[in-house]
Formats: structure tokens, C-alpha cells, sequence
């Protein structure tokens, strides 16, 4: 019989407790499975070699994986120096005032804006006002907008966590301070800077509302930026609601998640050996 | 440019990093330069853009009735051609089509709907002509319906299956979004001017408004009639079923017309593309997805 | 010298991040403002008719949806966020921990089409079978936002209970308190401005989630009466419409953009303060 007393009522929520985190973690665990399950098996080398065909329901999904490479390169290209000269002047050249406040609020709520705004936002200019068309280059701008607040945040701790002394030891050798940030703190806190990059890679994959509005959905082989470009989680979402066909649509989903849980990882890994490097 | 632009990169890159110092520093050097110029040259060919004058760019935009059609047109196009035309399709439904050739982001506009008033000053040529297929799933027995039954159901007077003699649920009725073609033939061919319901449930394509109806025993929905599949069941309206017979001879009243959409007189490489469309083997391509061509 | 630009150069892009923000809030506000200008600000955020072919722009229906999916979805997702945050932060050996917090964030990666993708064909059906409605509804959605905030939630509230100096914990149990008293009774009152953090930054996430809710929400105008009722949100609309609208059509759009925006943005600056205040 439970006692209602209090070693009884922490066993109760004890259970309870581990019951609905079972629960949880069965939910997430059950949709990766169920993926891998039903997608896993199509991810032949046709199947990531040939291009679509037939509206995407033969074929491959080669133009695609492309297109998604390109659209990540090209958000990163400004989305680096961009966020990476940020963080170094947040950290190194400023101490903390009005203007890094400002600075920092503009970063957080840049961070806050939904996904289907910036869709809207790139739609509008990239596409429109400036001519591009749906292309990939309007889609990577659009997206380089949405990694920025991650990469300045991951940049700026890691660039913190560099010891003073290294710093230090530098100046007192007589190197300048922008040396001193290239040669010494940069490198050092490269797994951080890093680890945002890559976590805003592994983002990127998954995007889909900015990137239909500004990349368009085609599904020819992009052979230059200023085309439009269907990338794997939209070509997903497309397959998937037209039910074009099940399996093509199972193993894009397949691909993409098991890209994106392999980029999370690594991050993670990352993450963990610069912090076991500096505690 | 985009050579200026490198250029500009590299020398800024080498000014500011000295890299004869970092060199002894950074322990993966050759690889982190080996993956640099890897996707550097991964990139080169995408920053030339295709203006010259060797392959030809077209954008079509449009209806997603015509888009999957036009994909093969495009795709067959394309091969003949030895690849010097790319051509792109995009979805994004009739107006928005219409309206993206107006604002020249796309040469060729699509619609499965005729040019309103406002559209009236561009350039349109029909390419096919395709029927609206009321569909429902494929346990449904109902067989057939008249305009005013279809009216009453998708303004919300009729609300169950009983009044058309199946079982007692409710029916779910699902429409295109405001801005398609499809819708817009819809409304005009069967509403007449009383609204569609705010309580349908909404799609944005014919594909997805099929998956619904597909797996949804009490659900009903019009579609592009050539996109229709096994895994949805045709109801014929008012005694007629639709077929590329009684579409083209209009016995099925429920049809509308395929049209590309130009600003103005189409440039050269536009025009050969709307040629090959009209042509016999363009038309015979349409006609083996299930439209009915204009001869 | 050479200093000095650099500097200049690395300030110009530091500020680039406030441009950027500063650019996009104008232009939406620009591009939006008109209509609510010319229909009333009123009218536009009370009114339920939203007819856009007939120059009615009320979306208050839309507002409605957006919220309900959103609640909901705090409703159904919050205690088990809660639970596994406790659970992993409390009742879990160290080194389950290192395990399941990277697993469970894992799991925030995963794309939100794949959520969405799923709740058609497992979650939909069932809902349709056993609830009634056309499966696609306000739950459908609210469960799926619920699952896609789960690992937001989870994640920050482990930190701030993790954040919660021993000496409470510690001072608890010295009193005699189980586990779990001290848990409830101190810890969790003591972390309670980062899990309240963490709820907000989970309904911000939820509130602006687009493709997941395309996919099982139905779409219909109608404000929804039932849980079972098919709905439509900001979002949504905004993502169906955007392609083909025109004039007054389109300026209608981004205003609903404007209004996602401002509650959005009132929310994280919300967190954001109330993480500061600690």
C-alpha cells in the first residue's frame, strides 16, 4: 500500500516522472526510427546520384543535394564574416556600453524573427526589388540572414573563453592587437566558431518556409546561383504533399535527417573537446 | 565579376592573415586550404550567371494544374535541344503566375483560368484544355452529382452524406486557395457567384488536395481532371463523366483552358518553346498525361 | 594605421546585425502599414472577414487560430518538458545525463516538414478515426508544435534548474525535505524565471512555425469552435497567399506579417529581460 507520506509521494512522482520522460524521449526516438525505417532503404547511390526525373518521381535527388550545397555555401559567405566580425568587435575592441547593448538587442531579436518573415522579407527585396528572380543567390542571402544571430553568439563565447594570458603573452612580444586576434584567439577559439558554423549548416538543411519563397522549386540542375533551385527539405515537403511518391519522399526525409543528426553530433563533439581544452 | 571578386578576396585574405606566420600555428593547415579551394572551385562555375548568349534561360511560373505538364514539356524540350535552353517551372498558382510574367520574373506566366479584365493586355495562347474532376474517396458510392448539389455542398448548405444517400457523417468539402486557377474556374463553372464556405478546408495544389481526399473516407474536392489517380474515385456532374472525349466536346461543362501567359510579343527562344508545345508531338505529350489538346 | 581600419571595418559589420533588423522591421512596416492605414487598425485586427478578392481584411480568425494552436500546444507540451527537464536534471544519473540532454537536442534539428510530414499520416488519421473531424484540426496542430518545442523547453529549464545554487537544494534536505520536496518545493521556485524563459521562447517558436502547421492544420477560415475544427493561422495564410497576391492583397499579408512580428519579437524581448533580471 502507498503511504501518503512523503517517501511515498516522491516514489509516485518519481515514476510519474520517469514515465512521461520515457514517453518524451520515446516520441522523438519513434520519428527518427520510423524515417530511417521506411527511408534508409532507398538511399542507393542512384538515389543520390541521379537527378529527378518525371516531376520527382523517379530518378534521384542529385540536383537537389546540389542546390542545397550551393544555397549553404552562399549563406555562409556572408553570414561569417558578417557574424565573425561582429563577435570580434563585440569582444576585443569595445567594452560593454550603449552601443554593444544596442548592438546585442539588435543580435537577439534578429534571432527572434520567424522564418516565414524572412521568407517574406527575401521574397520582397531579393526577389523582387532587387531582380534576382527565385534563385539560389536570394535564397542563401535570405538565409544568411537567419544563421547571423547564431554564428555572432557561438563566435563571441568562444572568442571570450580564450584566455587573457595568451592575449598577454602576445602584446608583450609587441604583436598588434589585430595580429594578435588572427594569430592567437582565432585559432584558439576556432572549435567554438566552428561548432556555430556548423550548427547553422545543420539549420540550413532543414529550412524550408524562407527558402521557397526566395530559391523557387525547381528541380533542374542549378548550373549557376542566379538559378533557381529546389532544395532536399523543400523537394521533401513537395513529395510529400502531392504524394507523389512515398518512397522518394521517405528517403529524402531519410537523408536529411540523418545529415543533420550527423552535423549535430559532430558539433557536439566539437563543442566538447574545446571545452575539455580550456577547464 | 565574380573573378574581380575573388581576386578581391584572396589578396584581402592574404594582407590580413599573413599566413607564413599562421602557417606553423594551425595544425591542420593543409587540409583546412585543401577544403577551402575544394568548395572555392566547387563554387567558380555557379558566379556566372548564364547570359551568354550559348544557353538560353526561361523562367515559366504559374498554375500548379499546369506545372507538372509543363515539367515534361519542359524536360522533353530540353533534351531535343542538347541542353543549350534551361528552362525553370515553378508553381505558385495562375495569378500568381500571371502576375510574375507582369513583373518580368517570369517569361512565360501559367493559368488554368481565363484573364480577368485587368489582365488583359498580355499576350496568351491556349495550350491544352483540361477538366475540373469533382473526386471523392474511393469507398464513397455516390456517383454522381448535380451542379447544384456541388453548390450547395461547398457553400455549406448541404453538410452531411445522408442528403446524397450514403451513411450520416459529414461531409469535408476541400477548395484551392483563393489565388488558383483551378479555384477561380471552380467558382465560375459551379458557385456562381454564392461563396465557397469558410469552413472548407484549404490546399494549395491539386497534389495535396488529392492526398486528402485520398485518405479521408468523407472528404470531397475538385482537381485538375489530369492529375487525377486510382487512389481517388471520379464523380460524374450532372450525368456526364469526365473523359477527353465529353471535355473536349463540352458535353462536361466543367472545363477550362491551359494558357501561357507573355508580356507582349515573345522573344525568340519563348516562342520556339510555345511552337513545340502547340505542335504535334508538344500536344501529343499533353494529351498522354490526360489533357486534351487544341486540335 | 592599419589598426584603425580595421577597426572602422570590423564596426561597420558589427553593426550589420542591427541594420539587418532595423531593415527588415522597416520594410515590413513599410509594406504593411498602408492597409491597416486605409481599413483601420480596428477593423483589421477585430474584424473575422477575411475575403481578400473583396477588400475584407479582418483577421481576426487568424489571430484566434494562431493563439488556440499556440496555448494548446504549451498546454500539452509544457509538463512533459517539464518532467524530462526534472527528470534529467534531478533524478538521473550523471551520466544518463551527458547521454539524453545531446540526445534530446539533438532532436531539435530534425526539420519541421518531417514533423509536419508525420502528423499527416500517423497523427491525422488517428485523430480522424477515433476523435472525429477531418483529423486535420487545432490538436493535430497543437501536437505537433507540442513534440516540435519539447526539446526547446526541456533543454533551457535544465539549465536553469541546473543553475539553481546547491546550498537550496542542499539547505532543503538538511531540513529533513525528500528529494523530490526539495525539487518542488525549492528548486523549482527557484528556477522559475528560466523555465518561464524557456515556455516563452518555446511559445515564440510555436507562435511562428509555418510548414508543420500548413501540413496538418486544414486551413480552413472559419474561427475554430472545437478542438477537432480545422484552423487557420497567421502563418499559414501568410505562406498560401504571399504567391499570387497583389495590391492591397499583398500589403494585407505583410500587415499580418507586422502583427506575427510584433508579438513574436514582444516575446522574446520578454525572455530575454526576464534571463537578464536573474
Amino acid at each position: 500500500m502507498i503511504l501518503l507520506n512523503a517517501p511515498g509521494r516522491q516514489t509516485l512522482m518519481k515514476i510519474l516522472l520517469w514515465i512521461l520522460t520515457g514517453s518524451t524521449i520515446g516520441i522523438l526516438i519513434f520519428i527518427i526510427v520510423f524515417i530511417f525505417y521506411h527511408g534508409l532503404p532507398q538511399l542507393t547511390w542512384t538515389f543520390l546520384s541521379a537527378n529527378p526525373a518525371d516531376m520527382g518521381r523517379s530518378g534521384g535527388i542529385f540536383a537537389t543535394i546540389v542546390s542545397t550545397l550551393y544555397l549553404i555555401i552562399i549563406a555562409l559567405a556572408f553570414a561569417t564574416p558578417l557574424g565573425l566580425g561582429t563577435a570580434i568587435y563585440l569582444t576585443e575592441y569595445t567594452h560593454e556600453g550603449l552601443m554593444t547593448r544596442l548592438i546585442r538587442f539588435g543580435t537577439e531579436c534578429l534571432a527572434g524573427i520567424p522564418s516565414i518573415i524572412l521568407g517574406l522579407f527575401g521574397f520582397a527585396i531579393f526577389v523582387m526589388a532587387f531582380g534576382w528572380g527565385w534563385s539560389l543567390l536570394s535564397g542563401g542571402l535570405a538565409l544568411s540572414v537567419m544563421l547571423l544571430p547564431t554564428i555572432i553568439r557561438t563566435s563571441e563565447e568562444s572568442i571570450l573563453a580564450v584566455p587573457q594570458e595568451y592575449r598577454e603573452v602576445a602584446y608583450s612580444l609587441g604583436v598588434g592587437k589585430w595580429r594578435t586576434i588572427t594569430l592567437v584567439v582565432l585559432p584558439s577559439a576556432l572549435p567554438g566558431i566552428a561548432t556555430g558554423l556548423v550548427l547553422s549548416i545543420a539549420r540550413s538543411i532543414g529550412e524550408t518556409a524562407v527558402i521557397i519563397f526566395t530559391a523557387g522549386s525547381s528541380l533542374r540542375f542549378p548550373n549557376s546561383i542566379f538559378e533557381s533551385g529546389r532544395t532536399m527539405a523543400v523537394h521533401f515537403y513537395i513529395l510529400a504533399r502531392e504524394g507523389i511518391s512515398m518512397p522518394m519522399a521517405y528517403g529524402t526525409a531519410a537523408i536529411l535527417v540523418l545529415l543533420i543528426l550527423v552535423i549535430n553530433m559532430s558539433a557536439y563533439l566539437i563543442m566538447r573537446r574545446f571545452i575539455k581544452k580550456y577547464t | 565579376m565574380g573573378v574581380f571578386v575573388k581576386g578581391f578576396i584572396i589578396t584581402a585574405w592574404y594582407e590580413l592573415m599573413d599566413p607564413s606566420e599562421v602557417r606553423p600555428l594551425l595544425k591542420k593547415k593543409t587540409t583546412s586550404w585543401g577544403i577551402f579551394w575544394f568548395i572555392f572551385g566547387l563554387f567558380l562555375p555557379g558566379c556566372f550567371p548564364q547570359n551568354s548568349s550559348q544557353v538560353q534561360s526561361l523562367t515559366i511560373a504559374g498554375s500548379t494544374s499546369v506545372q507538372p505538364f509543363a515539367e515534361k514539356l519542359a524536360e522533353i524540350y530540353m533534351e531535343i535541344n542538347s541542353n543549350k535552353v534551361i528552362i525553370n517551372v515553378q508553381g505558385g498558382g495562375s495569378t500568381a503566375g500571371i502576375k510574375a510574367c507582369q513583373e518580368k520574373a517570369a517569361q512565360i506566366g501559367t493559368s488554368s483560368r481565363e484573364l480577368k479584365v485587368d489582365e488583359g493586355n498580355l499576350n496568351k495562347v491556349i495550350i491544352a484544355w483540361d477538366g475540373i474532376a469533382i473526386i471523392v474517396h474511393p469507398a464513397n458510392p455516390v456517383r454522381n452529382m448535380t451542379s447544384r448539389q456541388l453548390r450547395d455542398i461547398f457553400s455549406g448548405k448541404i453538410a452531411n452524406w445522408k442528403a446524397l444517400g450514403w451513411l450520416p457523417k459529414p461531409i469535408y468539402f476541400v477548395t484551392r486557395e483563393e489565388g488558383s486557377g483551378t479555384r477561380d474556374a471552380f467558382e465560375h463553372l459551379v458557385m456562381k457567384k454564392i461563396p465557397i464556405s469558410d469552413e472548407a478546408l484549404v490546399q494549395d495544389s491539386n497534389g495535396s488536395v488529392r492526398e486528402i481526399i485520398a485518405s479521408n473516407p468523407q472528404a470531397i474536392g475538385y482537381i485538375s481532371y489530369g492529375v487525377v489517380n486510382r487512389q481517388v474515385k471520379v464523380v460524374a456532374v450532372n450525368s456526364v463523366q469526365p473523359n477527353l472525349k465529353t471535355i473536349k466536346d463540352n458535353t462536361y461543362t466543367l472545363t477550362r483552358p491551359f494558357l501561357f501567359v507573355t508580356l507582349g510579343q515573345p522573344a525568340l527562344p519563348v516562342q520556339k518553346f510555345i511552337d513545340f508545345v502547340l505542335s504535334k508531338e508538344g500536344q501529343g505529350i499533353l494529351e498522354q498525361e490526360g489533357l486534351v489538346g487544341v486540335h | 594605421m592599419r589598426e584603425k581600419i580595421i577597426e572602422k571595418i570590423l564596426m561597420i559589420l558589427a553593426f550589420s546585425a542591427i541594420g539587418l533588423l532595423l531593415l527588415i522591421t522597416i520594410f515590413i512596416f513599410r509594406e504593411g502599414l498602408p492597409v491597416i492605414l486605409k481599413v483601420g487598425l480596428s477593423d483589421f485586427l477585430f474584424s473575422d472577414q477575411w475575403a481578400p478578392t473583396n477588400g475584407h481584411f479582418g483577421i481576426l480568425s487568424m489571430i484566434i487560430s494562431s493563439l488556440a494552436v499556440t496555448v494548446m500546444a504549451i498546454i500539452l507540451g509544457v509538463p512533459l518538458s517539464l518532467a524530462c527537464a526534472i527528470t534529467l536534471a534531478e533524478f538521473c544519473p550523471r551520466r544518463w545525463l551527458l547521454i539524453l540532454k545531446p540526445t534530446i537536442e539533438l532532436l531539435a534539428g530534425i526539420p519541421s516538414v518531417v514533423f509536419g510530414f508525420l502528423g499527416v499520416i500517423l497523427l491525422v488519421p488517428l485523430i480522424r478515426d477515433y476523435l472525429g473531424g477531418p483529423g486535420l484540426s487545432l490538436l493535430a496542430s497543437s501536437i505537433i508544435l507540442a513534440i516540435m518545442i519539447l526539446p526547446t523547453i526541456t533543454s533551457i529549464s535544465i539549465d536553469a534548474l541546473q543553475a539553481v545554487p546547491l546550498l537550496y537544494k542542499e539547505g532543503a534536505l538538511a531540513m529533513g525535505a525528500t528529494h523530490w520536496q526539495a525539487v518542488w518545493y525549492v528548486l523549482l521556485p527557484a528556477a522559475r524565471s528560466g523555465v518561464v524563459t524557456a515556455i516563452i521562447l518555446g511559445m515564440a517558436r510555436a507562435i511562428g512555425e509555418t510548414m508543420a502547421v500548413i501540413m496538418v492544420a486544414g486551413n480552413a477560415l472559419k474561427i475554430p469552435t472545437s478542438l477537432l475544427d480545422p484552423v487557420r493561422t497567421l502563418t499559414s495564410t501568410i505562406a498560401l497567399e504571399m504567391g499570387y497576391s497583389s495590391g492591397d492583397h499583398r500589403t494585407a499579408l505583410f500587415a499580418a506579417g507586422i502583427v506575427l512580428f510584433i508579438f513574436i519579437m514582444g516575446l522574446n524581448i520578454l525572455a530575454n529581460t526576464l534571463m537578464r533580471k536573474k
